[in-house]
């Protein structure tokens, strides 16, 4: 199936795909109105250090440790990939013990919130993918 | 070809799941004393406090059993094996026969020796939906409610009541609260997160006898209730296994796939011990990802793919009264001691690997050291200094990020 992907050495590092996701996922159709003034929660988040930077999200991991680990069964697998349903996510983090990758993160919420590669909201592919001027993340079979 | 499971929970749901992966033709039967659809067993604090319902604490949808070609008894009781006929006869006479076995009956609540226990009329445990439905029904604003042991399962309960009863007094023989999982600065924190919700603690005692609706603590003090839920430990159930001549330890002896020493019988969960990787030592478990990894390994392996699961770690993860906090592997060998803005963090490291993490406040990415000791990296290959600032995949190797993040894993 097809994954987010991400090679560091063509990051730049500038975060466009935290905004991008950001905006994805608010269900805002204004890009300035969804993100402007506004703290944003993605479910990309870029990781810097010296002279290296790299996107994380979700793996969709073939055996999903937090799948497996969710106390209310909100987290589920279909057709390869991982999906939160947050109506039914307590928020008791289990999920965030479980993940090797670091990808799943609190939302506002209270709830978990994590890549579910664009294909609950209206995008036609991941949006941190479209949006990401190096190429540094792409969406494709491995 | 007939899977029979006893049990409906965590691991019985990993074994259905992980034996349809490969079987989809084989007939599966399971048998559960509990009437209801499989459930997430550790919500039932939510379903108590109102942040979850019974129909979002369903741990699959409606239609799961079906969907899986399971023939579920539920309300149904196990009354004995006997590996000899390869058949478990039920409390109400009927005989099942199986070709395969999993034995997933969980645990049940430990009942301390304590004078007069029995006779305290509004008693209650916390394991099942109809101990928290129960408990719901015989509990009001003006109720005073003791609980005895501050473990998970007695902190969840206070949690859940907190503010929607008169007083909550916890009782617990360690001197702290969450003993077995938090050291003394964690479990002082979360102390005082219950104690800003008003509830009570009497610690480092222990009830020394019970009437009807008192209780007379060691420390001599007495304390008025009106319910009284009892946490102070669980024990696996093993008697059915036992009692057919499997090998039980503390839990029922199993190897990484769930065989038991009978044949076509294996066992998962809360019942059956694991190979705690961060001590090196078979012991019980008693968690929900331990019971489905369990079971799920168990259930791939009746299918005919031998599966071991070899990664049993213990691992807990919950909210406190607005506290967060995570914890994996062993507190043994030297300790790391960080306390910054988000809150107390602890790792513990032995031998070059990382062993256990106590966090607690922020708990964000702790999966990256969850990972660490389950595959035992190296601390040589990483950068330990990053990583104990927080947990972030800069520590690593730009190989092994490369492997993380630029194939399937």
């Amino acid at each position: 199936m097809k994954r987010v992907y991400v090679n560091e050495s063509w990051c730049l590092g500038c975060h466009l795909c935290e905004y991008y996701c950001a905006f994805a996922n608010s269900g805002k159709r204004d890009l300035v109105k969804a993100l402007k003034g506004v703290a944003i929660h993605p479910r990309i988040r870029v990781e810097e250090g010296d002279g290296v930077s790299f996107a994380v999200s979700c793996r969709h991991c073939e055996e999903p440790y937090c799948v497996k680990a969710c106390i209310s069964g909100a987290l589920t697998k279909q057709n390869g990939a991982v999906f939160i349903d947050q109506c039914r996510c307590v928020g008791c983090y289990t999920c965030i013990l479980s993940c090797p990758y670091g990808a799943i993160v609190p939302s506002e919420s209270g709830a978990v919130q994590k890549c579910e590669l664009c294909l609950k909201n209206a995008r036609a592919e991941p949006a941190c993918v479209a949006g990401c001027p190096n190429n540094a993340i792409v969406y494709e079979e491995r | 070809m007939r899977l029979v499971i006893i049990g409906n929970s965590a691991a019985a749901a990993g074994c259905i799941e992980g034996f349809r992966r490969h079987d989809g033709e084989s007939e599966i039967v399971l048998i559960s004393k509990e009437p209801h659809h499989v459930y997430g067993r550790p919500l039932i604090s939510y379903l108590l406090q109102g942040k979850t319902d019974l129909a979002r604490i369903k741990w699959r949808e409606d239609g799961f059993y079906e969907k899986n070609g399971v023939t579920a008894l539920l309300g149904k009781a196990a009354k004995s094996v006997d590996p000899a006929q390869k058949t478990v006869a039920l409390e109400d006479g009927a005989i099942i026969q199986y070709d395969k076995l999993l034995y997933a009956a969980g645990s049940r609540p430990f009942v301390p020796p304590i004078e007069g226990l029995d006779r305290v009329k509004n008693r209650h445990f916390f394991m099942t939906l109809d101990d928290a439905l129960g408990l719901q029904k015989s509990v009001t604003a003006n109720s005073k409610v003791l609980i005895l042991g501050a473990g998970l399962i007695g902190l969840k309960c206070a949690e859940a009541l907190a503010g929607r009863v008169k007083a909550i007094d916890v009782v617990d023989l360690a001197d702290r609260v969450l003993p077995s999982v938090l050291d003394e600065t964690g479990s002082a924190l979360v102390r005082q997160a219950a104690e800003s919700a008003g509830v009570r603690f009497h610690l480092g005692a222990s009830a020394a006898r019970f009437g009807e609706s008192w209780v007379e603590l060691t420390n001599g003090r007495a304390l008025p209730f009106d319910a009284l839920m009892v946490a102070v430990g669980v024990r696996p159930n093993v008697e059915l296994l036992k009692e057919a001549g499997a090998q039980v330890n503390r839990g029922i002896a199993i190897d990484a796939c769930g065989r038991t020493s009978l044949p076509d019988v294996f066992a998962a969960g809360d019942c059956a011990e694991s190979f705690d990787l961060s001590t090196g030592t078979p012991r019980v478990l008693a968690l929900w990802p331990n019971a489905y990894l369990q079971g799920e390994s168990a259930g791939r392996t009746m299918a005919g793919v031998e599966a071991p699961f070899t990664k049993a770690i213990p691992l807990n993860a919950g909210g406190f009264f607005g506290l967060h906090i995570a914890t994996a592997g062993s507190y043994d060998g030297e300790s790391h001691v960080v306390q910054g803005e988000g809150g107390y963090r602890r790792l513990f490291t032995k031998d070059g690997l990382l062993k256990g993490f106590i966090l607690a406040g922020d708990v964000s990415r702790a999966g990256i050291y969850t990972a660490m000791i389950r595959n035992r990296t190296p601390l040589a290959d990483v950068d330990f200094e990053l990583l104990a600032e927080k947990p972030q995949l800069l520590a690593f190797s730009k190989q092994e990020r490369r492997r993380m993040l630029g194939g399937a894993v």
